[in-house]
């Protein structure tokens, strides 16, 4: 393993990235014929003779597909080209069959767009250079067969999967902006329902152009191009040694490469695929198998009236209507169904701030234990919300709360039900928390005692004690008031 | 002459064929050819005609486009019924080396 910079080397250098995002359209066929697209299937049996490259097949564009990439584009404040080219891009591989993959080129179908990213605190835009359609190419096993040392496998079901590729201007600094970017792609594209973006599927998947300059230089460094960053955690990692790798170079005197590079995410570093140089020249040239795309005003006036609204303007809209911290914001609105179940329950309880609450403790831990998503959540919004209500209306505290919750996973009924049955009611008559108070204070006359004497931590004990006796039930701030008063 | 035996190479090697020195030769001489013909096309006044990509360029929007409709695939007997190596269900080719 070639040695790494420093932190001080690296300190002196400034990263410069771009990433190039392409997503799985969650269309029901490919993009250029009706073969169905299901992740799964035994080999080479979502196939066709288009998908297959067979002599004289010939492509019809799916209009789902086009849709759904428009929907992408103008999420990601994209304008959408009125005419876009189909291109073929050539060259061999196995897993390729009919030689080239069908692209855009020179006239995709949205330019010049953004997304904003928030990194400790401080919002950022990176441009989006261009979204453009491809078709996806099938897949080669290289290993994993007996005679895996002699032959590659391949199935072409995958040939033909309709994908956007996104590709961002170098405005990208860090390892965390870039993590940032990825996330609120996905995120953009799960609200949408464009893409289920489901990594470990090939769904989301994400190269990198890197380069290192000097701090103040303006001219950028020779990029490398990464490949083969498929989780979230080796995007991170794989840039991290990627510009490390690149400062050790230059501080040792030497020069980047413009190569491609993969990310090997067991041993933790970089191995150089091919260089750039030499190898690829993929001779584009206008695909002459399909129309110019024309995309009308009101093709696209009716696709951005049925757009829901988007994780950015969701999170500003909780800050601002629902009085919610940043940090909350943001995890409530991580997923579509979380942020849409947060607001069942606001709905249902008229307290944004408790509901807030509820959902990131005592519901996340269930769902994290059980293993569930919140779609599959064993409690209903509006059940949670009527439990927020409950404590809003001071008919149970906190800790009867606590209490109700795991009943109602249990039994599945709603918290007023479990509330009557269990007689789970919160005491507020003083009467009888005077009662029970009497009680605590007669069977405690020791620490009675040490209270009387000064030692005032005591007080933490006896109203445990009264607390206990009233089964929970009573609200423990009144407790501990009527307690000091009685002594 | 307008393009170099270099580029032929070029060509061919992109194109994953095998030339002999003669054939380098033969080509360089017809491709020449051709491209020279190609030329007098630029001796058209295209000013103001928007480059064209495709005949059917004034198709309404939709007229190319097909519903998300499933079609029965091939069978996968079929599929790989041309192959010259297959093994449960995949097609097999020579180890692959990234070039």
């Amino acid at each position: 393993m070639e040695a790494l910079a420093t932190p001080e080397m690296i300190a002196k250098y400034e990263p410069v990235i771009g990433l190039e995002v392409h997503v799985q359209l969650a269309t029901n066929t490919k993009i250029f014929c009706g073969c169905p697209t299901g992740f799964g299937a035994a080999p080479n049996s979502n196939v066709c003779p288009v998908c297959l490259g067979l002599p004289g097949a010939l492509p019809v564009l799916n209009r789902q597909a086009v849709e759904l990439a428009i929907e992408a584009s103008l999420a990601l404040n994209c304008t959408v080209n009125s005419k876009s080219i189909f291109a073929r891009k050539n060259y061999f591989y196995p897993d390729l069959p009919k030689g080239y993959q069908i692209s855009q080129f020179d006239q995709p179908l949205a330019e010049h767009g953004f997304v904003e990213v928030s990194v400790r605190g401080e919002t950022k835009r990176i441009g989006v250079t261009r979204v453009h359609m491809e078709d996806d190419a099938g897949k080669s096993l290289h290993e994993g067969f007996k005679d895996s040392d002699r032959y590659t496998y391949v199935d072409l079901n995958r040939s033909g999967t309709p994908l956007i590729e996104i590709v961002s201007e170098p405005d990208i600094r860090t390892s965390d902006e870039a993590h940032a970017y990825l996330t609120e792609i996905k995120q953009v594209m799960q609200y949408l329902g464009v893409s289920t973006c489901d990594m470990e599927k090939g769904q989301l998947r994400c190269d990198a152009n890197v380069s290192v300059r000097l701090k103040g230089a303006e001219k950028f460094g020779t990029k490398a191009e990464v490949k083969n960053l498929n989780s979230f955690r080796f995007l991170k990692m794989a840039l991290d040694h990627e510009i490390a790798r690149q400062v050790a170079l230059l501080e040792s005197g030497g020069r980047v490469v413009q190569e491609t590079r993969l990310y090997d995410p067991d041993a933790d570093e970089t191995i150089s695929m091919r260089s750039k140089e030499s190898a690829h020249d993929y001779r584009y040239f206008p695909e002459p198998d399909l129309a110019p795309l024309r995309i009308s005003e009101v093709w696209m006036a009716r696709i951005r009236e049925r757009m829901p609204e988007l994780p950015a303007s969701r999170r500003q809209r909780f800050i601002e209507s629902y009085g919610l911290r940043e940090y909350d914001a943001h995890v409530l609105t991580a997923t579509r169904p979380m942020s849409e179940y947060f607001e069942a329950v606001v709905a249902a309880s008229g307290d944004a701030r408790a509901a807030a609450n509820w959902v990131m403790g005592d519901l996340a831990a269930l769902l994290k234990q059980e293993g569930k998503e919140i779609e599959d959540s064993p409690i209903a919004a509006e059940r949670l919300g009527q439990l927020v209500k409950l404590i809003g209306e001071g008919k149970i505290n906190g800790k009867l709360a606590k209490d109700i919750f795991p009943k109602m996973v249990e039994t599945g009924d709603d918290p007023d039900t479990i509330m009557r049955r269990e007689g789970l009611t919160a005491i507020s008559d003083e009467g009888a928390l005077g009662k029970i108070i009497d009680e605590v204070i007669a069977a405690n006359p020791k620490q009675v005692e040490q209270y009387k004497s000064g030692k005032q931590q005591v007080i933490g004990f006896l109203v445990g004690q009264a607390m206990k006796a009233s089964r929970g039930q009573a609200d423990p701030a009144t407790m501990n008031r009527m307690l000091k008063d009685k002594l | 002459m307008r393009i170099s035996e270099a580029d032929i190479r070029r060509v061919a090697e992109l194109a994953n064929l095998a030339l002999t020195e003669d054939e380098v030769a033969r080509m360089a001489q017809d491709m020449d050819g051709i491209l020279q013909h190609i030329d007098k096309l630029s001796e058209l006044d295209t000013t103001g005609v928007e480059p064209m990509a495709q005949v059917l360029f004034d198709a309404e929007e939709t007229a190319t486009l097909r519903e998300d409709r499933e079609r029965a695939p091939l069978s996968n007997a079929d599929a790989v019924a041309n192959a010259a190596v297959t093994s449960g269900g995949y097609y097999k080719v020579p180890k692959v080396i990234e070039r």
